[in-house]
This record gives structure tokens, sequence and C-alpha cells, in this order.
């Protein structure tokens, strides 16, 4: 079985996340269906006293990978917007990708000593 | 207001003002007692035939739409969960009413709609796309054509492919491969293996036939989400991990972006190339498995009894 961590730590993410998805709509995550749907989830399998509780891990592994879904998303979306969402890049963008500098001109473009 | 004729009798052609076919579905046959444009789409059937005649089509040709709804909320409907945006019931690409078997499922995808900001971006809402694949089945494949695709995976599965050189990426593979195959032997009893050789491994046939009895024991929609994961990884062990919570996303994208890693650590991260492109996988890779989760799972919630302590 996998090894999901503690799943406060899953609630904490899976919380935070929301909030950024909220953050857009100004709305308080509180108000969501999905915060809504998860508190009622997670209440409805809280811990046991058992050592190994299955219904419990198909939850956490659930939770978990919706939490690697929100998260890799806004990630994705991130490095999209920074990368790829705005057209052509100009020639010394280019260049500071891989790390270069375009040479300095002291008179300008075209200058000749 | 003046409503001109045009606009209450929609074009029969879906064509934009740049005579392109605008969002690039085929228009499927619709129901004659329907009314509205054309059933290719979406935007069109949510705001109707005026606005599909007066901009629709110029806007919604465009990559990213607008969010033209405010609320969205969830509906139990006849055949499971609908998803409502503002009033208008959301439809897949093929015109057909979005329903969803789980309540679960429904939530998450009223989520990736509400979360939306100013434009719709469809490349972040991997779950929708999931379910109108589900429901449209746009390549009309039945149960026993996806099976067969997913097990083909096996032939030239990622983590059977091995190196024989350079020394430290073989040394890698053996590591963190062997476990997942050895796990997936014995979960099902079968025969797999590994090989250096271009020709891949020779996977006995009884193999074949255990894994596709067992995956025809899911449903329509599960094999479709096991299909898009199993594509994704480009290996059915690891998807099969996934399905049995043998591993984790995390886990299972890294198994089977294995080499690129270890190239990563010898030569560098590009952060528009391999963090974008882990990202993705990432996040298509866990769109499948909770899509196959949700989909084919009985929510059965036992309460325990409290025993009486002392």
């Amino acid at each position: 079985m996998a090894a999901l961590g503690s799943p406060a730590r899953t609630w904490r993410g899976l919380l935070r996340e929301l909030r950024y998805l909220n953050a857009a709509t100004g709305r308080p995550y509180r108000d969501t269906a999905a915060y809504r749907y998860l508190v009622k989830a997670f209440r409805a399998h809280r811990v046991t006293s058992e050592k190994l509780c299955r219904a419990q891990h198909e939850l956490h592994f659930q939770a978990a990978t919706y939490l690697c879904l929100l998260r890799s998303i806004r990630a994705h979306v991130a490095l999209h917007q920074e990368f790829h969402g705005k057209g052509e890049r100009s020639v010394e963008e280019s260049a500071g990708l891989v790390g270069l500098k375009l040479p300095q001109q002291p008179g300008g473009k075209g200058w000749e000593p | 207001m003046v409503v001109s004729q045009s606009f209450r009798s929609p074009p029969t052609s879906c064509l934009s003002g740049s005579g392109r076919n605008c969002a690039g579905w085929p228009p499927p046959s619709r129901p004659p007692d329907r009314q509205g444009p054309p059933a290719a789409c979406l935007t069109c059937h949510l705001r109707g035939p005026r606005w599909h005649a007066e901009v629709g089509h110029l806007r919604a040709a465009g990559p990213e739409r607008k969010r033209f709804y405010q609320n969205v909320s969830i509906a139990q409907g006849e055949g499971g969960f609908e998803i409502n945006l503002d009033h208008r019931k959301l439809r897949t690409p093929g015109a057909k009413i979005f329903t969803v078997p789980s309540e679960a499922l429904a939530v998450a995808v009223a989520t990736e709609w509400d979360s939306q900001q100013d434009t719709i971006r469809p490349y972040t809402m991997h779950l929708t796309t999931l379910c109108n694949t589900a429901l449209d089945n746009p390549t009309q494949r039945d149960k026993d054509q996806l099976i067969r695709a997913a097990v083909k995976f096996l032939d030239t599965d990622t983590i059977c492919y091995r190196v024989e050189e350079p020394e430290a990426l073989a040394e890698l593979q053996r590591r963190e491969w062997d476990p997942v195959a050895e796990w997936a032997e014995r979960r099902y009893s079968v025969e797999i293996g590994s090989s250096t050789s271009i020709l891949g491994p020779s996977i006995p046939a009884r193999t074949r036939e255990v894994l596709a009895s067992h995956l025809a024991s899911y449903s329509m929609w599960a094999l479709q989400g096991i299909e898009f994961v199993v594509t994704q990884l480009k290996s059915i062990v690891l998807t099969l991990g996934l399905l049995d919570r043998h591993l984790t996303v995390e886990q299972a994208v890294l198994l089977s972006r294995l080499e690129e890693e270890y190239q990563i650590q010898k030569w560098g991260s590009i952060e528009w190339a391999h963090d974008y492109e882990r990202q993705e996988l990432r996040a298509r890779t866990a769109a499948g498995t909770l899509f196959v989760h949700l989909c084919s799972e009985s929510t059965t919630v036992k309460h325990k009894l409290l025993q009486a302590s002392g």
C-alpha cells in the first residue's frame, strides 16, 4: 500500500488548494460544494481504532489523488502562463531563457568604433 | 428590443466568420425535437440560438472563451448528477446532457467549472474532459476494444524495457522498477518479466488473459479512465499499481519518467520543459486515477458501533 502520510496533512493541503481556487471569485471557500463534500467525507471516515481501516485508506488515497490533481493543475497553469501563454519572445528574452545575455553596444545598435 | 428574424431561426451550418468549423467536433446528428444551433459548439448550446447567430461563433472559435456564468450548482437528475451553470444545464460536445454517476465526481467537475477565472481554460479541466469522453464515446469503441487497447500496452510497457548502459541508469531501473514488477506478478499471479532487447519482453499469453479478465470487471466509464491513464504513463503495470492504491500518483509519474529524471539529475532541469511536462503528466494521471476510483466505487458508509468500554 502506498505511503500517504498523515490524513491531517492531506486535509490541510486540500484546504490550501481550495483557498487558491476561490481567491479568483472572491467568495469564501467554506461556501463551496467541494468544501462541504470534503468535510462530510472526512468526518464520516474519521480515525477508527483499527490499525488498518480499509475504507479510511481508500478515502485518504482519493483525497491525496485529488490534492495532487489540484496542485499539479495550479503549477501547470503557472508554468503555462509564464512560458507558453504569450506568443513569441523577443531576442533578449530568448537569450535569457538559456542563461545568455546580448552584448551591450555603447553607441547603440550598429555602432562601430 | 427588436429581435430580427435571423436570430429566431438559427443557421444550419456551424461556420464562423473565418469560414472554419468553429469547435472542431464533427456535428453529430441531433434529435429532431430540439431547437437550437448545431451540436458542434458547447457555448452556443448553453447560450442559445440568438447568441450563436450574433457573436457566439466568432468568440467561441478562439482558444479561450469568456466565463459566461456566475454560479455553478449540482442537481440530481434521472440518470445521476447534473451540473447547472446559471440554470442552464451543462452539455457535452455531443449535445448530451452532462450526467455523472457519482456525487463526488459531480462535485469535482463543478469545482473545475467554478474555479475558471475570467476565461474558460479547457486544458485545466481534465475531469470534465474525461466525463465528456465517457458520455459521448467519440471513438465509438466498446468494452472489448478498450480492454484490448489497454492490454496492448503490455508489449511495450515502460517498466519492462531496460537499458544496459549507462550502468548507473541500468542500476536505477533495476532498483526502482523491479519492486513494482514483482508486486504486480505477485498480486495477479502472472509472469511479466523484463528485457533489454529492442524486441521487448516475451509476455506469456496467460498474463494477457488474466489482466484482460481483471479489467473486464470494471465498468465502461472506469475503462475509459483506465485507458487514459495507461496512455499517459505508457505502462499498464504502473496503472494497475495506481488502481490498487499500491503507488501514489507522484510515485507512478516518477517511475514512468525515470530515464528523464536521471537525465535531469545529470544535465540539469529546464523549468519550461521538464517541470511543465511533469506537472501536466501528474495532473492528467491524477485526474484519470480519481475518475476510475470515483466511477467504480460503491459508497457504503458503515458506522462503527461503539463498543461498550470497560
